[in-house]
């Protein structure tokens, strides 16, 4: 059956907690995790409440298939009203708290209302409550899972929590699991700590069982694991170099944003690649990269695990972060990097690890800070008003503005909010690099025209994890197309924003999907559930979720207006590389995507779409 | 003629003597193309995946007739991917 058919309720206000069955129809019409979750907020909240309020809820899911011996089935997806957005949010985080929540008997935990004094959740099996969370308050996500642990003397116990960030409401703040794993994007953090929720613990010792058809699910799991090993990306390079290996391609086809999206190509990219993680230090002759890392049931293991050097100026005074610890990936190294012209790696992997602790989503830190480096560099801030030197390219700002966002000191406070309302604040909203509020992560898509046309239609905000057209454009992955034209995007965006619905309802991992298409994700499905899962019909779930998401956001007050990129991307050429020359093209682009989306001329979902979806 | 040659992930192994930072500086023949630089570094085709000549993509069909000028960046990579 894949589900446990199980939702636990968790009423904060009035501090009970209560088993209900799920709702076996709605998981029939978007199978699990991102879908289903979305299902039921869009029937439990009014769109248009106010994100940090106790009427918004946030939800933990499960899809069917985490938990199970499919590969990377580890996947767990937060679900609320964004805190930074005021669009529907969905934040997908690996480790090992998902699974461990279908070996506790759960598909699904919602909250709702807001808790009096700060708690934390406590599952063990069938057994769910809230307990005291006043002596955790103010600690962060790394002493908190630790203290829980030593607390129940359980350390198999799977912790999600909120550090600093979440507890006063940092924008962008992240719900971290499993020490470096993250539902980070959207502020799912901040509408966490709106509800004096510190954490949510979880010990599953039931294992998992209910596959429908378990030597079918056998066969299937076995031969999408070979896919996976004979794949040169998921089998080789994934594991070896990790996401960071995109660093200096990006930069090469000139798209890599760089100084709040200024300039395409940065120069220290090599500097801080996943080439430069293999290389030994001349300060200690250790390499950055101590080993990769896998979540839970993952084949690929793209994580990574690196050390610090002692002696850097950020931790040489801190030997508490001198332990191999998380990072860096791909999207961090750039947002804490090239966005801001910063070349150490070393203060990369430190503002990373802050991130890690207090709960902070380092894209949208990182872009966050090269915004308010812009409006330094143009005299609109001060010295002063930052308390620091801001220039791009300074490593000691990036780790001091790190360490006083996390602790909402001074400056860290207005940066707290996110670009968009930074940058509002100081009378230049156009220069906050976001759509919908949330910004953007590392691809420029004056480079990479599909991208551009991804963020501007993403139901959660600028986002690449929505509709990756990077695979197709850059990576040839599974064909080739070009990234510098526009033609052909509109159908390209829809395809992916459709399947990589059903690989976050299924709760894998999208990674999977650089060697795996909907055709190996099905005959798992399909031997796990209980129902008719055809192609058909997953590719028609993943569109259903699209629309869902799109009409919660169109109810929330955004229309076509939303659908827009910054006019920096419409209006200033880029200046080197391939892309020279060249905007982006979305005001082409999006009226062709309408059209393919089966929505009228303001974006708005046709009868005959929503009649054909069931919606 | 003098372009700069660049390899990197897997095919790191591969760069000529004295390369750094993933890159070296060949001396070719004049008009030589994509194909003709790339055969004495024994690639493995199946690594040989997405080849950029100043960024821009040179697919496998053309790599044999794609002429190089003085001065230009020839990239490889593996077939790669992140996010």
């Amino acid at each position: 059956m894949g589900w446990n058919r199980k939702v636990l309720r968790v009423n904060l206000t009035a501090g009970t907690c209560t088993p209900e069955p799920l709702n076996m129809a709605w998981a029939n019409d978007y199978l699990g995790s991102r879908g289903l979750a979305s299902k039921y907020l869009v029937e439990e909240i009014d769109p248009k409440v106010d994100p940090l309020s106790p009427d918004n809820k946030m939800i933990m899911s499960t899809g069917p298939l985490t938990g199970t011996m499919a590969s990377t089935g580890g996947r767990y997806t937060v679900v609320t009203k964004g805190a930074l957005t005021n669009a529907i949010a969905c934040s997908n985080s690996g480790g090992f708290f998902g699974a461990e929540m279908k070996f506790a008997g759960w598909d699904m935990i919602i909250f709702e209302g807001r808790s009096p004094r700060p708690v934390y959740l406590y599952v063990e099996n069938d057994k769910a409550e809230l307990r005291d969370a006043t002596q955790l308050w103010g600690k962060t996500c790394w002493e908190t899972e630790a203290a829980i642990k030593k607390s129940h003397q359980d350390p198999l116990i799977r912790v999600s929590s909120i550090g600093a960030a979440g507890e006063n409401q940092v924008l962008f703040a992240c719900i971290v699991n499993d020490l470096h794993r993250a539902a980070g994007r959207s502020g799912v953090g901040a509408v966490m700590g709106s509800k004096n929720l510190k954490a949510v613990a979880l010990r599953g010792t039931r294992g998992f069982s209910g596959i429908k058809d378990f030597p079918a699910f056998l066969a299937a799991t076995t031969a999408a694991k070979k896919v996976l090993a004979e794949n040169a990306v998921t089998g080789q390079g994934l594991p070896k170099y990790g996401t960071q290996v995109l660093m200096n391609v990006i930069n090469e086809i000139g798209a890599l944003p760089t100084r709040n999206h200024r300039d395409v190509q940065f120069e220290e990219a090599g500097r801080i690649s996943a080439e430069a993680m293999h290389e030994k230090r001349p300060t200690d002759g250790r390499t950055h990269l101590v080993s990769n890392a896998a979540c839970f049931g993952c084949t690929i293991a793209c994580g990574r695990i690196s050390r610090i050097d002692e002696t850097h100026f950020s931790v040489r005074n801190s030997p508490q972060y001198w332990g191999a610890s998380g990072g860096l990936e791909y999207e961090a190294a750039w947002a804490l990097g090239a966005a801001n012209g910063v070349g150490d790696l070393e203060a990369l992997q430190y503002a990373n690890l802050l991130c890690n602790e207090h709960g902070m989503d380092p894209i949208s830190f990182g872009a966050t800070v090269g915004a308010a480096m812009e409006l330094y560099d143009l005299g609109i801030l001060s010295s002063e008003q930052i308390g620091l030197d801001a220039r791009f390219g300074s490593a000691e700002a990036l780790c001091k503005l790190a360490e006083m966002t996390a602790r909402g000191e001074g400056f860290g406070r207005e940066l707290g909010q996110g670009s968009a309302r930074m940058c509002a604040k100081y009378g230049r909203p156009e220069l906050s690099m976001s759509v919908k509020s949330q910004e953007f992560p590392a691809y420029d898509s004056r480079g990479i025209q599909g991208m551009g046309l991804t963020y501007a239609t993403s139901n959660r905000g600028a986002c690449h994890l929505r509709s990756y057209t990077v695979a197709s454009e850059v990576l040839g992955i599974p064909v080739k197309t070009d990234p510098l034209v526009t033609e052909g995007k509109a159908e390209l965006v829809k395809a992916f924003q459709d399947a990589t619905g059903v690989f976050d309802a299924a709760g894998i991992c999208v990674f999977t999907s650089f060697a795996w298409t909907l055709a190996d994700v099905q005959p798992q499905v399909q031997a796990a559930c209980d129902g008719d899962w055809s192609m058909d019909k997953l590719n028609e779930v993943g569109e259903r979720i699209w629309n869902l998401e799109r009409q919660f956001n169109l109810a929330a007050g955004f229309t076509a207006a939303d659908d827009d990129l910054p006019p920096r991307l419409k209006t200033e050429a880029a200046r080197t590389g391939p892309a020279k020359g060249l905007v982006n093209g979305i005001d082409k682009m999006r009226p062709e995507y309408y059209k393919v989306r089966g929505w009228d001329a303001n974006g708005v979902p046709e009868k005959a779409t929503l009649e054909r979806l069931g919606l | 003629m003098r372009l700069t040659l660049k390899l990197y992930a897997t095919l790191s192994d591969y760069l000529p003597a004295g390369a750094r930072n993933n890159q070296v500086s060949l001396e070719v023949a004049e008009s030589a193309t994509v194909a003709e630089v790339l055969h004495p570094l024994a690639l493995p085709p199946r690594l040989t995946h997405l080849v950029l000549v100043n960024g821009s993509f040179v697919p496998p069909e053309e790599r044999p007739r794609r002429r190089l000028a003085e001065g230009d960046v020839l990239a490889v990579w593996p077939p790669i991917a992140g996010g």
